[in-house]
């Protein structure tokens, strides 16, 4: 029988990993990723889990950790926020380059300077090429949902690599909303026996990670990288299959709200996209064929799937919650990508918006939707990237 | 059709086979190289000791000179070497020379 609570984003993304009860995990606090591990500190200090929980001096140290612990043999989690998944940054390229199944909830925070605390993407789409997959997550539920699942993404055979889940820090990490838990047993069948891949604790068989590779080979690696990373998609909805027969919730690639005949729609990430499916009623209401196209898997980028979704659309906003100074944001270039899979493209525009946890109010996206409406009937772009709430 | 040799790596780069880093040769890569001068050698294994590399060859005890196979040329083995009486039984020599 699932459970259902009243929970925020860190507790629930911290009950997935007391359920699945990581072999190691390496964490060092940063805000608003601080409490997921606190409570999951908790869970260690109170036997409820026997991870071996490595209290390290900084974000390099514990992604350092879980890549040891990870080549060693063992399943490994960690999370972390802005700053810290910068400091990281080095190590998540050898994260994925060694192929190792780590698992890490990203709650996502503005980057400095100028210092801020909030939530918006800046973090998660500044480590979208390090090899890692990414899962974008709308609410607790999700960020929940998708944690449990990108265990199993991570550590099948064919895949063997780490996956961020992303959620927004404070909206999403510090709210309290209705969120239905799995039952343990169920969570442990669901993620399974941990299955090893060439660990280096296996003493009978010695053997190295992280060589030297020079100009003879290197690129074979990277072209064998891109290889693994064609076969997520798959394995994604594999999963997801088989996440909804125990849960009954539906995951894809990607989530599309009242899309299929829609003539005017908005690409959005992570909890803005609940805000935005508001005001999409609002317009269905006044005879406006409005819709939402939602990404969940950023990294695998599912090229051809959302060219399908979008081919009858008129006039496309794709909203950034992270910016690309001097050019355009990073979802938006992901859409123009998915432009050339199709013959007749969407006029397409790129709004910045909630950077540093400016509020995303369903007025912005009367504003957004206003705007689609006037250019899929004259057929002109005034401007292709805009900032919008900010303050005059 | 031929297999790609990209597709048959080992995930991760993982190597899967112990001590195969002596089929990499890293002799090559040396500027200086490390002359041996017997006469002056007292054998008290610095060398042998303070090499970065495992390049010193040591045999019954005693220092009998260097695997250029494998020497890069960094000279801690001369800067550490005692010598007897100030001479010292390594001295660096510029290579092609």
């Amino acid at each position: 029988m699932a459970k259902i609570v009243a929970v925020t984003g860190n507790e629930a993304v911290a009950e997935a990993l007391r359920q699945i009860n990581p072999d190691v995990c390496a964490a060092y606090p940063i805000t608003p990723a601080t409490d997921l591990m606190q409570r999951f500190a908790d869970f260690v200090s109170n036997g409820k889990v026997d991870t071996e929980l490595v209290l390290v001096e900084s974000e390099h140290s514990a992604m350092s950790a879980c890549i040891g612990a990870a080549a060693a043999g063992g399943r490994v989690a960690t999370a972390t926020s802005s700053q810290g998944l910068a400091l990281m940054w080095e190590m998540l390229f050898i994260a994925a380059g060694d192929r190792l199944p780590i698992v890490m909830p990203l709650v996502n925070r503005a980057l400095s300077a100028p210092l801020n605390i909030h939530g918006d993407h800046s973090d998660s789409m500044g480590a979208r090429d390090s090899g890692w997959i990414q899962l974008y997550s709308e609410n607790a539920q999700e960020a929940y949902d998708n944690t449990i699942q990108a265990f199993r993404i991570a550590e099948n055979m064919d895949i063997r690599l780490p996956v961020m889940v992303c959620f927004d820090g404070f909206i999403i990490s510090h709210s309290i909303e209705r969120v239905e838990y799995i039952d343990d047993k169920d969570v442990k069948n669901f993620v399974g026996e941990y299955k090893e891949m060439n660990p280096l604790l296996d003493m009978d068989k010695p053997k190295s990670y992280g060589p030297l590779i020079l100009p003879d080979l290197y690129m074979e690696y990277k072209r064998a990288q891109h290889e693994v990373m064609t076969k997520v998609k798959d394995v994604v909805l594999n999963v997801a299959d088989d996440f909804e027969k125990l849960s009954k919730r539906k995951y894809g690639l990607f989530e599309t709200y009242r899309l299929d005949d829609a003539d005017i729609a908005i690409v959005i990430l992570n909890s803005a996209a609940g805000t935005a499916k508001d005001v999409i009623d609002q317009f269905r209401a006044k005879g406006i064929k409005a819709g939402i196209l939602k990404p969940r898997l950023f990294r695998p980028f599912p090229y051809e799937e959302v060219a399908d979704a979008i081919k009858n659309v008129k006039a496309l906003c794709v909203m950034d919650r992270a910016d690309s100074f001097g050019a355009y944001g990073p979802l938006f270039i992901e859409l123009c990508g998915v432009a050339l899979h199709l013959q007749e493209r969407p006029l397409m525009i790129n709004k910045i918006y909630g950077l540093g946890g400016r509020d995303f109010m369903p007025e912005h996206a009367e504003l957004v939707l206003n705007e689609l409406v006037e250019i899929s009937k004259t057929g002109k772009v005034k401007i292709f990237k805009e900032y919008i709430g900010v303050r005059e | 059709m031929k297999e790609p040799l990209w597709k048959k790596l080992t995930p991760g780069s993982v190597v899967l086979e112990a001590g195969s880093a002596v089929k990499f040769k890293t002799g090559s890569w040396r500027a200086f190289r490390p002359k041996f001068i017997e006469e002056n050698c007292i054998h008290c294994l610095f060398c042998w000791m303070f090499c970065p590399d495992m390049s010193v060859i040591v045999k019954d005890g005693k220092m009998t000179g260097f695997d250029y196979d494998y020497c890069k040329g960094c000279g801690i083995c001369a800067f550490e070497c005692p010598g007897k009486k100030g001479n010292k039984a390594i001295a660096m020599e510029e290579e092609g020379k």
